[in-house]
């Protein structure tokens, strides 16, 4: 994206430009702190991953939270979204969302006394 | 809840609500490493006419920037921290970010108690696990947390601490408060 960028002007490129105009998806519902993760698969044929869903798929290798890969990716949470959701319909991430149960609570509890 | 195998990466989410200037980043900052983020907001009706939106019908947002914390607690434990918008335009976003939060932190500032009262109403309307911190400001009278806790009109339950959210200190005993208090909660809930 470095090239699109003008330090003064912010984006040349709309970011809605980079995800066809669309402002829904099946992205939509995404949690802010779901996880992403790459489902290692080739992408099927006909589907050809932007520059951004690549950097995003480099990104989630390890899992990532929705909001750390917009924060990473310095675009706004609803583009961002969009993209996720293109690559979730096309096999390419799993995106999870577990709760919390009373033994990682406990386990939060003893991680915040011990920062 | 539901819950996933025990090595799932866990994110979760903390809310930080209150008045306007009562310290929500400051509490953030304390404890947390802080993020940017950008994000929407929809278009209101006074940008009819001014924002452009011919051909493009479909967008009715524009982008707004804010902040968020995160602390790990280890690897696949990760703990989120957002700050609730206080301008009332920002609403909407409060069901998105509140979906699934721990809890959330209510931070009341003395001087202005009737600021903290939406963020109540709302959290108590929706069920989330939440704790009341009074922010002690230099020049404030001291009040004690059970005159808060009545002017509030909080239920007993409803933990009620003071505290000072520049240091980091407190601010890690607000958040503990807090979890505590969802442990409780989450508890109660299962027996």
């Amino acid at each position: 994206m470095t090239r699109w960028m003008d330090e003064d002007a912010g984006p040349i490129v709309r970011p809605y430009a980079l995800i066809g105009g669309r402002t829904r998806s099946s992205g939509d519902k995404l949690d802010l702190v779901a996880m992403v993760t790459s489902t290692r698969g080739a992408p099927p044929g006909g589907f050809v991953p932007s520059p951004e869903q690549e950097r995003i798929l480099v990104m989630v290798t390890t899992p990532t939270s929705v909001a750390d890969v917009a924060s990473d990716l310095n675009l706004p949470l609803g583009v961002v979204k969009v993209l996720l959701g293109d690559l979730q319909d096309h096999k390419l991430i799993s995106i999870g969302r577990a709760s919390a149960s009373e033994r990682i609570l406990k386990e939060v509890i003893n991680g915040l006394r011990a920062l | 809840m539901d819950f996933g195998p025990s090595d799932e990466p866990v994110a979760l989410k903390i809310l930080i609500a209150g008045g306007f200037g009562v310290g929500k980043t400051t509490l953030v900052g304390a404890i947390s490493e802080i993020r940017p983020l950008r994000t929407e907001e929809v278009l209101s009706d006074r940008g009819i006419g001014i924002d452009d939106v011919d051909g493009v019908e479909g967008k009715t947002t524009t982008t707004v920037a804010m902040d968020f914390g995160r602390i790990t607690i280890r690897e696949g434990l990760v703990v989120y921290l957002f700050g609730t918008p206080g301008q009332e335009r920002f609403w909407f976003m409060w069901d998105e970010l509140s979906y699934g939060a721990l809890g959330a932190v209510v931070l009341a500032d003395t001087r202005r108690l009737t600021d903290c009262f939406p963020s109540i109403d709302y959290f108590e309307q929706r069920g989330t696990p939440f704790i009341v911190a009074v922010n002690c400001f230099d020049g404030a009278d001291r009040h004690e947390a059970e005159e808060v806790r009545v002017a509030l009109d909080l239920d007993v339950d409803v933990p009620v601490l003071l505290c000072d959210v520049r240091r980091r200190v407190s601010a890690k005993t607000v958040l503990v408060t807090l979890v505590e208090h969802s442990l409780r909660v989450l508890t109660a809930s299962q027996s």
